[in-house]
Parts: structure tokens; C-alpha cells; sequence
């Protein structure tokens, strides 16, 4: 659970595969403005090795990835920049 | 408007790019660009805006494809024989990517007719083969104030450069004039390596992705050459835009288009 988080925006990419995973994820911080929180409820696996990488490459902010425990996890982003 | 699923997933690859991402993409979809010569140049350079997602593409083409055009116009297909260029090329492109929209110009480009057209779109590309057209287009492009990509490709040499004009040197800064008859054979009888209009064609299409995204660096003021059979790629930078142009000086000599005359191929 993300409650330490005042969250802005939440996006799933559960129902996709990489690419779009990050593609998704780029799509949703990029309409979001600088400081604005974002969570991606993300697969077990690739997503998480991937994901994470790709946003914190792209300037933004990673604060948290949070285990679901029921193989999904919740990446918590601060967006930086417009 | 935002993207359904299925552009994503087609234009995954440039939504990733750091320099592209959402808005440029959405900057393609919202451009046009037109190209004219759906032939060795403007093959490639059609396909990969189709591609891209470009919304709109205007292709300007007179002739119909012959036998000889298919070593190279990788648009066109044997079945496409005798069928105008810019259909068969309208058709290559709308199987590529539904979503495009295309323009077709089944007409040689004058001075009568091609400011209209080249007032409709945001770039050109100018994948001609010969001067009388180069000059045209040029011309054309500095008076409607249109930037552009020039290319010309011969046996296994090419070039090319970008043009944003009254601002960068354009094509008569560098050349100044007509070459002299017979000075310069044409594709037809110096022949050209099939994959040096892919080559050039393609950086012809960067060009026009680069300025419609705000992508990095334009060509302008340079002139790129390629020697494939050296391995050579060379940057020449060109002098400022001066005074001495015809075309593009604050106080141009010419300020009508010329349609200048088609030399005669002396090997016929």
C-alpha cells in the first residue's frame, strides 16, 4: 500500500508487456506536472527490473516500490521537470 | 487528444526516445510534409514518414512505374508497373500505416503551380533528379519561406543538406546556377547503386522527423556527402548566407520562378 504517499495519479500496466510497460508509465508522467506523485501497479519480473530504470534515466524521482505480496508492485514516482 | 493503445504500442519506439517522447510524437502526428519524386529518394523518405505516423503527406510525382525504377524505388513493386508513381506509392504507404493521411500530386511541379502546393505543408523534401527541379524547388521554397531538405544521389556518391530559408544558406548560395549542358550526367546514364537512395532518402526523412519534433540539430548550413565506396562521410560547412545570393539576399536578383529547360540526355 502507497498510504505514506499523497498520490496524484495511478497507472496499471499489469495488462501489458515491455515495451509499453515504460511507454504507459512515460505517457502518464508526461502529462503531469513537476512534483506531482505517480503509482504504476506493475507485474512481478521484467516490469520491475525495467520500469523503475527506464523513469529514474528519464530525470524523475523513484521514492518507493512498494511489495504487494501477491506478485504485484506499486512504484511510487516523483515527477521532475514539466 | 490522447493515444489509444494501439498507437502506443505502434509508436512505442519513438515514445521512449527522450528526445521524441509523447509531444513529439504528437508533433509528427500533426505535421505534413510534402515530398516530391516518389523515385529513388522519395521511396524510402515516404515510407519511413508513413511510418512515423506524419499526419499528412503530400507526394508529388508525374510518371508511372517502369522496370528500370525498381532496382532502387523500394515503394513500388513489379505488380505496380505502369501505374502512376504516386498511387502506387499512396497505396505502399496507406498498407504501412492506415492512420497517415496522403496527398497525391500526379503532375510535374512548375513555376504555375508549385508555390500552392508547398504552401500546404510544414516541410519538403525534395527527392528529384534533376536541376531544372532542384532550382524550382529551391526557388519556391525561399519565396513561400518553406524549409526543406535538398538531396541528390549519383552512382555511389550522395548528399544533402537542410534549408531554413532567409535564415541558413540555401541550394543557390551553394550552386548558384544551372550546370552547364551536358557538364552533369543524369541518374539514367551514370547509373546509381540501389541502396544509395536508401541511404540518403533516409536521412532525408530524419531531416523532416528532426524538424518536426525539434529533435536535435538540423542539417542547415552544411552540406553532408557520402562516398560509399570510400566509407566516407563528410560535413562541409558552408559560408553564411550572404548577400550575393539571387534567391535568398535581402534584395534578390530573382524574384519570379523559372522553369528552366530539361537538358537533353545526350546518350539516348
Amino acid at each position: 500500500m502507497a498510504e505514506e504517499f499523497k498520490i496524484d495519479e495511478t497507472v496499471d500496466i499489469t495488462n501489458v508487456v515491455c515495451p509499453v510497460t515504460f511507454v504507459k508509465t512515460k505517457v502518464a508522467l508526461e502529462e503531469m506536472d513537476d512534483g506531482q506523485i505517480l503509482s504504476v501497479h506493475m507485474k512481478d519480473g521484467e516490469p520491475v527490473q525495467n520500469v523503475p530504470r527506464s523513469v529514474k534515466e528519464e530525470g524523475h524521482k523513484i521514492l518507493k516500490l512498494i511489495d504487494n505480496g501477491d506478485g504485484t508492485y506499486d512504484l511510487i514516482v516523483r515527477k521532475v521537470g514539466d | 487528444m490522447p493515444f489509444t493503445d494501439e498507437q502506443l504500442e505502434r509508436y512505442s519506439r519513438h515514445i521512449i526516445l527522450k528526445e521524441i517522447g509523447v509531444k513529439g510524437q504528437k508533433k509528427l502526428m500533426n505535421g505534413s510534409v510534402l515530398i516530391i519524386g516518389a523515385g529513388g529518394l522519395g521511396a524510402p523518405a515516404a515510407m519511413y514518414l508513413a511510418a512515423a505516423g506524419v499526419g499528412r503527406i503530400g507526394i508529388a510525382d508525374a510518371d508511372v512505374v517502369d522496370l528500370s525504377n525498381l532496382q532502387r524505388q523500394i515503394i513500388h513493386t513489379t505488380a505496380d508497373l505502369g501505374k502512376p508513381k504516386v498511387e502506387s506509392a499512396a497505396e505502399t504507404m496507406k498498407a504501412i500505416n492506415p492512420e497517415v493521411e496522403v496527398e497525391t500530386y500526379h503532375e510535374f511541379l512548375t513555376s504555375s503551380n508549385i508555390l500552392d502546393i508547398v504552401k500546404k505543408y510544414d516541410f519538403v523534401l525534395d527527392g528529384t533528379d534533376n536541376f531544372p527541379a532542384k532550382f524550382l524547388i529551391n526557388d519556391a521554397c525561399v519565396m513561400a519561406d518553406k524549409p526543406f531538405s535538398h538531396a541528390g544521389i549519383l552512382r555511389f556518391k550522395g548528399q544533402l543538406m537542410t534549408i531554413i530559408p532567409h535564415q541558413t544558406p540555401c541550394y543557390r548560395c551553394v550552386f548558384k546556377t544551372m550546370p552547364p549542358k551536358d557538364a552533369i550526367p543524369s541518374c539514367k546514364e551514370a547509373g546509381v547503386v540501389g541502396a544509395m537512395a536508401g541511404v540518403i532518402g533516409s536521412l532525408q526523412a530524419l531531416e523532416a522527423v528532426k524538424f518536426l519534433t525539434g529533435a536535435g540539430e538540423l542539417l542547415t548550413g552544411k552540406l553532408l556527402t557520402f562516398d560509399a565506396l570510400n566509407n566516407k562521410f563528410h560535413t562541409i560547412v558552408l559560408p553564411p548566407r550572404g548577400e550575393g545570393c539571387d534567391v535568398c539576399s535581402d534584395h534578390p536578383k530573382i524574384t519570379e520562378l523559372i522553369d528552366y529547360e530539361q537538358p537533353v540526355c545526350s546518350l539516348k
